[in-house]
């Protein structure tokens, strides 16, 4: 190996998006590869486990780690690549917040075994056989990890140094981090304060938003396939539940410039840690009415609060550990 | 394993026989708190399950607030401000009415009873109306029993 | 008995491992590839309102997400009984094309491309697309990167984003197309088209004269009599967006065509404890362990299963294609006796790209393509929908019950990998057995021919090995009955 500083990429409880947003950096791939030498990346690359566990702590530079953590393997690898690296950067909103995979704590592990394995319309498992952590065999042991209860991010297993929020990040924000830590590696420069969120805005989506806002009062909530919204004009206006207001910039605004809500992708607003409590704010803010029964018939129009507010950054709602200690519910009502 | 929340001040380990509920209050300055005042000049009793915390203007409430009470520990919450029209700021105390109601509905979609949340107009002339509100949400937590925090 | 464990598999998306069990005479005595990942997307979708689900699914997989967002808006159409606008399921489609000619190029070139054009036991630091690049040249290099970044802006003009897009909804699209962007689209059409005939042109160079590559691809290590599923339009050609579901038996006859409301009736799956992900078989056959020829109830669903299910291409070149690839495979070109050579799927990708490719274009030049209406705003209450896609990966079905507001009860998904679970396993353990033997030092060659049994059946994973430095160590531990290691084979 040369004497280049050393790159790491790793996906825990993931869809692999935040593995392809990397590519979308295009031709730039060429001058992070010219940089780093890139040590771990199971996705691309055939090191394995053993290589990183004998590696010398600290001896990985940047690591670059997307994923929930769902599984005791995410979790042993969490630790083990904060172990082994200099700068641990939680990549993605899964890394960040929990994203989609904790939405999972709005439910249980025994509802969605039972679902996967037995209960499904296309699942034939008379027997509920269910997925085990060691099967005997005739031949051998074969193992699984062990499915956790709650879904965590990044930093609620292990010490995390950056942020790189979204869902994915996008291409331009991705560079634009490797960018600045090439030039801070290459330069010997300091390095920016630990916890600092890279690769986005340090305001709301509505900031980016191209559509107009009058801070209109509204009568009703309507859902984005039940009206033609005028394309001009701000959704949250119209009526329609738009997450811009507790989102964190960076994206571009490209949602809400296509046509669709704002769903949350890059995390909750700079200075607020709980997204579903600020859309709270910024929602009351809209209703046109001081009457409560007529408030709670415009409130029924928002179908799935839990759901929607918390849609990726489920993992670190301030009220997750509450519903976690209050026992098992396979259903969210809304 | 840490959580971004701190640590609550109890969980269900603690919990003994002997359980109390309690209860945050968060009370405006200019109405409700000095309603409460007024109560306790009065010498009326009320539930010490309940503890204040006094913000300028019920509007003050940022949701948040509620959120982390239960997250540390409080098993419920009594948000109290002006009476309707009569807000120190105006519009403050109608902000509040629709936070808390959509702030209900988002606590039930945790499996947590939206009545642990309970909105009340106290004047400061109605110290008893605070003795009175403050007594029943003792009662209806005591019935619902203690909030518990998972990890 | 002693344990070979290869964990991770790589060039690969997902999380996956093999366990190969060596008897007393050193021959394989079993083989497992377990999946050690679960999220649980069917559970914790209850409880959420349908039409998020395109953009919620997506997430199931980021490499294929556009299969998903499009088979959940048509499940998102069916639940509330809504036909969409002719334009909107041409901009839909228009969309998918474009995304299908990405996935495979990436596929071909990244992911299972350089154990063909590097050699399947090169030494690992050039088997890969830096070593591609620099056998075949850098030209080739930003061809692949070109046409990639091609079929991405043609997604993000239409879907909003590149990953993760946005635009379908109940009833249709929320973004149609202006002239400009639609001149723009064919644009990148053209530079698709080029690339389609530039990719055949190097499997034709480099694999397909290449007497040795014949030989492995026609072995009989790499060969398993399978099932073949793929979805069809009304004149029995490849349809990714839309179609029945045809299943075809190993000599070709058919056991189903059906709509994909159906697919209960045809499909179930069956679980064992040492993997998270189910083994759907055919219903018609029942679950027969795993078993292959025409009595088994396990089936494909990939490029190759697609073409031996369909009676042709919906395009003049990847007809051309189609015959020539079973002309030569099978001595018959209309498609009617299946190919079964598992390796034979990376041609079949090719057929399949040249298509998506042409099938872009031929939307792109639409007239109706512009056409401001897209959508329809539905009006029944929602109750229960299905929707189906090709994914680059095999048949997705997307099933979904609501209440009558249109929030989840249930969810449940046949996923395009899981299709084929079963035999991706029989084709890793008739690989092991067939290259490991007693006597046979196991190297990192060994070990990649194995890998390269899987390989042919996942194009949804697009690593970044544009240009790495390719070191790419293994390290197999041998291990006796005590997990004492014997010996350890390392490639650096």
């Amino acid at each position: 190996m040369s004497g280049k500083p050393k790159l790491a990429l790793y996906w825990a409880a993931s869809c692999g998006g935040c593995e392809i947003a990397v590519l979308d950096i295009k031709e730039k791939i060429l001058d992070v590869d010219a940089f780093f030498d890139i040590v771990f990346w199971p996705v691309a690359v055939d090191f394995k486990v053993k290589d990183v566990e004998a590696m010398e702590d600290g001896e990985i530079d940047l690591c670059l780690f997307n994923g929930a953590v769902r599984t005791s393997d995410n979790d042993y690898m969490a630790e083990l690549l904060r172990r082994k690296s200099k700068i641990l950067v939680a990549f993605g909103s899964c890394a960040c917040e929990g994203c989609i995979p904790a939405l999972s704590n709005t439910t249980t592990k025994k509802a969605t075994f039972d679902w996967a394995f037995a209960d499904s319309p296309s699942t034939v498992n008379p027997d509920r056989i269910m997925p085990q952590i060691r099967t005997e065999t005739p031949v051998g042991v074969l193992e699984l990890p062990e499915f956790y209860e709650t879904v965590h991010s990044l930093d609620q297993v292990t010490d995390v140094d950056y942020f790189v929020p979204g869902c994915p990040p996008q291409a331009h924000q991705i560079w634009g981090v490797l960018e600045a830590v090439i030039d801070i590696l290459e330069n010997d420069k300091p390095l920016p304060p630990k916890g600092t969120v890279l690769g986005a805005g340090d305001k709301t989506c509505c900031d980016e938003c191209p559509r107009e806002r009058q801070e209109k009062k509204i009568k009703g909530f309507k859902r984005i396939h039940e009206v033609i919204a005028d394309p001009d004009q701000c959704l949250l206006d119209q009526g329609i539940v738009c997450m811009g207001p507790a989102t964190r910039s960076g994206c571009g605004g490209l949602c809400v410039a296509v046509g669709v809500p704002c769903r949350g992708c890059y995390g909750p607003a700079p200075n607020s840690k709980d997204q579903g409590t600020k859309m709270i704010a910024a929602l009351a803010s809209v209703i046109d009415s001081d009457d409560p029964e007529e408030i709670d018939r415009i409130l029924d129009g928002i179908v799935d609060p839990v759901g929607t507010f918390y849609r990726f950054s489920m993992a670190h709602a301030t009220l997750g550990p509450v519903r976690a200690g209050n026992g098992s519910r396979s259903e969210v009502s809304s | 394993m840490t959580t971004t929340a701190e640590a609550p001040l109890r969980g269900p380990e603690v919990v003994s026989t002997q359980w109390r509920p309690r209860i945050v209050a968060f009370l405006c300055n200019w109405c409700s708190y000095t309603g409460a005042d007024l109560a306790g000049i009065s010498r009326i009793q009320w539930d010490p399950s309940v503890s204040i915390m006094r913000v300028m203007c019920s509007g003050r409430m940022d949701p948040t607030f509620v959120a982390k009470a239960f997250s540390m520990g409080a098993d419920g919450v009594i948000i109290s401000g002006c009476h309707p029209g009569d807000c120190h700021y105006q519009e403050g105390n109608y902000k509040t009415l629709r936070r808390v109601h959509l702030l209900k509905r988002l606590i039930e979609g945790f499996g947590i009873d939206p009545s642990r949340i309970e909105l009340v107009w106290v004047s400061a002339s109605e110290g008893d109306q605070w003795a009175e509100t403050a007594n029943e949400m003792a009662a209806r937590i005591r019935a619902l029993g203690p909030l518990e925090v998972g990890s | 008995m002693r344990k070979i464990e290869i964990d991770p598999i790589t060039r690969l998306e997902g999380h996956g491992k093999i366990d190969i069990f060596l008897d007393d005479d050193g021959e394989v005595a079993d083989c497992f590839f377990i999946v050690p990942e679960l999220r649980g997307f069917e559970a914790f979708c209850v409880g959420r309102p349908v039409e998020d689900m395109p953009r919620i699914t997506s997430r199931i997989c980021g490499v294929c997400s556009e299969a998903h967002h499009m088979a959940a808006a048509k499940a998102c159409d069916d639940t509330y009984h809504v036909e969409i606008p002719p334009t909107g399921r041409k901009l839909r489609e228009l969309m998918y094309s474009a995304f299908f000619t990405g996935d495979h190029a990436t596929h071909f070139y990244i992911l299972g491309g350089p154990d063909f054009v590097m050699g399947p036991e090169a030494p690992p630091a050039e088997r890969n697309i830096l070593g591609m690049i620099h056998k075949l040249g850098i030209d080739t290099g930003k061809v692949v990167i070109g046409a990639r970044a091609a079929a991405h802006e043609i997604v993000k003009i239409l879907g909003g984003k590149t990953i993760h897009m946005v635009t379908s909804i109940p009833g249709g699209v929320t973004k149609g197309l202006t002239e400009e962007e639609r001149l723009e689209i064919v644009d990148h059409a053209k530079q698709l088209l080029e690339f389609g005939k530039f990719t055949l042109q190097i499997l034709d160079d480099v694999v397909l004269a290449n007497q040795d590559y014949l030989d492995l691809i026609l072995s009989d290590t790499y060969t398993h009599r399978f099932h073949s599923m793929g979805t069809v339009d009304e004149n029995g050609h490849v349809n990714f967006y839309d179609g029945e579901v045809r299943v075809v038996d190993t000599e070709g006859a058919e056991i189903a065509q059906y709509h994909p409301r159906d697919y209960l009736d045809h499909v179930a799956e069956h679980v064992e404890p040492w993997s998270y992900l189910k083994f759907p078989f055919l219903k018609a056959k029942g679950w027969t362990g795993f078993t292959d020829g025409i009595d088994s109830g396990v089936y494909r669903a990939s490029p190759l299963s697609r073409l031996n299910a369909a009676t042709g291409m919906a395009t003049p070149f990847a007809q051309e294609q189609y015959e020539r690839y079973f002309k030569t495979l099978t001595g018959d070109p209309t498609g009617n006796t299946p190919v079964h050579q598992t390796l034979a799927t990376h041609w079949a990708r090719v057929v399949e790209l040249i298509y998506a490719a042409e099938r872009t274009m031929e939307l792109a030049l639409d007239e109706d393509i512009t056409n401001p209406d897209i959508r329809a705003i539905p009006t029944e209450t929602p109750t229960e929908g299905i929707g189906s896609v090709e994914a680059p990966r095999g048949t997705l079905t997307h099933h979904y019950v609501t209440d009558e507001r249109g929030l989840l009860q249930k969810v449940n998904l046949i996923v395009g990998t899981t299709n084929n679970h079963a035999s991706i396993s029989m084709s890793i353990k008739k690989a092991a057995q067939g290259l490991i033997h007693k006597g046979v030092e196991v190297t990192e060659g060994v070990l990649n021919k194995i890998e390269m049994a899987f390989r042919a059946y996942d194009p949804c994973f697009a690593c970044a090995t544009h240009s790495l430095p390719g070191q790419m160590p293994i390290i197999v531990r041998i291990r006796d009955a005590d997990g004492t290691v014997l010996s350890e084979v390392t490639r650096d």
